[in-house]
């Protein structure tokens, strides 16, 4: 299975209009280059790379899918043989889902299939029930969730689970929602603001998504101090126009979105600079094969393609459609689905 | 992802398994590609043949001493593959496995590994099943010197995790120390340190040591954002008015101010001092408009010479202040009035 199987065989040339080469390259979006990189994921032979990521397919096409869609190109791909592996990946036993056939359900990849299936508008297409079931039962007597059977706590593992019953609509009447924000907020950090993975963990941008997404889905934005956790979110941002994770760490795409978009979901994205951001995230865009790098001149994945988009998408880009901050999908999509993540008012 | 350590160990006396005798019985078993494959990956033939009979041993459900190391061939080549890792896990159970063999290995694979998540929880579960965590502080101390990375999250989390659990804070501050006095800016070892403080209570005398360590080291270092941080919590652990912690010890604001006085702007200075007036404007009744100018004054300076990136942030601080004060006095002004009406 590569991503090249999902591709329609009529998309095949479409391409042959790209822009041309010039000096500014750099500054453009490469849009039909990131389309065909999407496309082209996983096609070449050798792709070492996509066959060390076996383990995480589920999100990897979640990642395309989604990026695919902001660029309004979702219909270069076969809905059917998408949703047939999604399908495939449903666990009978646990009622979760596995990153691909033989390997066991987890939550993040759980929540990356349900993206998936709200995209494809299929949700009825799976049993539903079985996915609440699993989540529920990954919830502690301290309101905290494990990723799996396995008993790994970690506040990425608390988002996962909210995210998953929000999209499905059960998130009430389902698990804890009380002692779980009860759990998210013991991880929250009384020098920066920041949250960690678990109580007592080092502030990392990464995570205060997780939890800043949680509390918006949880409503309860009101608990955190934006104004001290939104200044040390800009703290990130570095002279080049980057955002790192932590203190003294590089910039990079995927965490420019982290912090980007707990930043719009609290309304205070205009405390950064949102050029200079543009100009670090196109940076990063390979200009031969497509795709965005973690920084500029490393090799492009579709992991940091996704979050490059996005974070484009966030900023106001043309071209792209609007996207939703807390769940990382097409606004339509959450539009559609009638589900309304907590935002705050920009000040 | 490089493929070159595993060359090294699957080198030339590297028998394929579908070449093995003892392994004759297994039929390998491929990945379902699902109806429609387009591209099969023929990029290693090695990665094939032991990913075929790790697919085959864990459908047939075999827990032997073969299997185990069959999945450590298969953990070599991919050690991010954590349905490997659950059923490594599964073996080791049933065939009552040496677990300190398995830590010895362990060790060696976060060595190579050190920023993967599977790795590092399958070596919490098997020090869980040990009860015995005598190794861990050393395996994570190697992790954050020798590798380079003293900021490596999953080794931080591991380190925690075993304090935690095992009681192990006694050296741990003066493991922190060390490691601010190598590096100042490494905010891993100050969330480290407010991590063991949290535990062992925040005392006034605590309060008092930790102000002066920190201030000390501020000395050195101006402008470092972590150290910043770790003032402002400490000061919010003072107790009290809980409105005015940032002003409950004295020495702390005139230290920032000697700092100011003296030409430093550093953003985190200005920052903290920012805070610092705005508490006293917002607290005291008497000279609030005077203090009010100071944040005003300061805010500007931020927004317009020391951090222009983050100006709106600035100006947004000093229109909430002012906003503040103005419902403030308004209030005033309304009790007054009912107060004239009676």
């Amino acid at each position: 299975m590569d991503f090249t199987t999902f591709v329609k065989p009529s998309n095949g040339d479409s391409m042959a209009t790209a822009e041309a080469t010039d000096g500014n390259d750099a500054k453009k979006l490469q849009f039909w280059k990131h389309v065909e990189y999407i496309e082209n994921h996983g096609k070449q032979e050798d792709d070492y790379e996509y066959c060390m990521t076996e383990f995480l397919r589920m999100s990897g096409i979640y990642w395309g899918v989604t990026a695919l869609d902001i660029m309004g190109q979702l219909d270069r791909l076969e809905r059917k043989y998408v949703l047939e592996f999604v399908k495939r990946c449903q666990c009978p036993v646990t009622g979760g889902f596995a990153p691909c056939e033989g390997h066991d359900a987890h939550l993040l990849y759980t929540l990356s299939a349900i993206q998936i299936l709200c995209t494809y508008d299929a949700l009825d297409e799976i049993d539903t029930d079985a996915v609440v079931r699993f989540v529920v039962g990954l919830q502690q007597p301290d309101g905290s969730f494990f990723g799996d059977k396995w008993g790994e706590v970690d506040t990425r593992f608390s988002f996962c689970a909210v995210a998953t019953l929000t999209l499905l609509k059960r998130l009430e009447a389902s698990i804890d929602v009380e002692k779980a924000v009860k759990f998210v907020m013991s991880c929250c950090n009384q020098t920066d603001g920041g949250f960690g993975s678990k109580p007592g963990a080092e502030s990392h941008a990464g995570l205060i998504y997780c939890c800043v997404g949680f509390l918006s889905l949880t409503q309860r934005l009101h608990l955190l101090d934006v104004d001290k956790l939104g200044w040390w979110l800009c703290e990130r941002q570095l002279p080049a126009g980057g955002l790192n994770g932590r203190p003294e760490k590089l910039p990079d795409v995927c965490y420019s979105w982290w912090v980007l978009s707990s930043l719009t979901i609290m309304g205070r994205l205009h405390w950064i600079s949102s050029e200079k951001l543009q100009e670090f995230i196109l940076s990063c865009q390979d200009l031969e094969t497509g795709g965005f790098s973690d920084r500029t001149g490393n090799m492009p994945d579709i992991f940091h393609t996704l979050f490059g988009i996005g974070g484009l998408s966030l900023l106001g880009h043309g071209g792209l459609k609007p996207i939703n901050p807390t769940l990382c999908m097409p606004q339509y999509i959450i539009d559609r689905l009638d589900i309304h993540p907590q935002k705050l008012e920009r000040p | 992802m490089s493929d070159s350590s595993d060359d090294e160990y699957f080198c030339t006396d590297w028998l394929p398994y579908s070449e093995r005798k003892d392994w004759e019985d297994i039929k390998p078993l491929e990945q379902d590609d699902g109806p429609n494959p387009v591209v099969s990956i023929a990029y290693s033939q090695k990665f094939r043949d032991v990913f075929d009979y790790t697919r085959a041993i864990i459908a047939k459900g075999e827990k032997s001493r073969r299997a185990l190391d069959l999945t450590t061939d298969a953990l070599r080549l991919n050690p991010a593959n954590y349905t490997v890792w659950q059923y490594r896990r599964d073996i080791l159970r049933e065939i009552e496995a040496d677990l300190n063999v398995e830590l010895d290995y362990l060790g060696e694979v976060i060595g190579q590994n050190a920023k993967n998540y599977q790795v590092w929880h399958h070596r919490r579960v098997i020090v869980e099943m040990l009860n015995d965590p005598s190794n861990e502080l050393e395996l994570t101390k190697n992790a954050l010197d020798n590798d380079g990375d003293a900021k490596n999250y999953h080794a931080w989390q591991h380190r925690q995790w075993a304090i935690k659990t095992f009681n192990l804070y006694d050296d741990e501050l003066r493991y922190v120390d060390r490691l601010i006095c190598e590096d100042q800016r490494n905010n891993s070892a100050w969330n480290q340190r407010f991590f063991v403080l949290k535990h062992l209570g925040f005392t006034p005398e605590v309060i008092q040591r930790e102000l002066v360590y920190t201030m000390n080291r501020i000395r050195i270092i101006k402008n470092n954002e972590s150290a910043w941080n770790f003032l402002v919590g400490v000061l919010r652990q003072s107790g009290g008015d809980d409105q005015y912690q940032l002003n409950s010890h004295p020495e702390v604001v005139e230290f920032s101010e000697e700092l100011y006085n003296a030409g430093n702007r550093s953003p985190y200075l200005l920052a903290f001092l920012i805070d610092v007036y705005q508490e006293q404007a917002l607290h005291q009744k008497a000279n609030n408009e005077q203090l009010a100018r100071k944040v005003f004054t300061l805010c500007d300076d931020m927004a317009t010479k020391h951090d222009v990136i983050r100006r709106k942030y600035w100006q947004y601080v000093a229109s909430h202040l002012k906003s503040q004060l103005d419902k403030e006095k308004q209030q005033q002004q309304q009790y007054q009035e009912t107060e004239k009406g009676h």
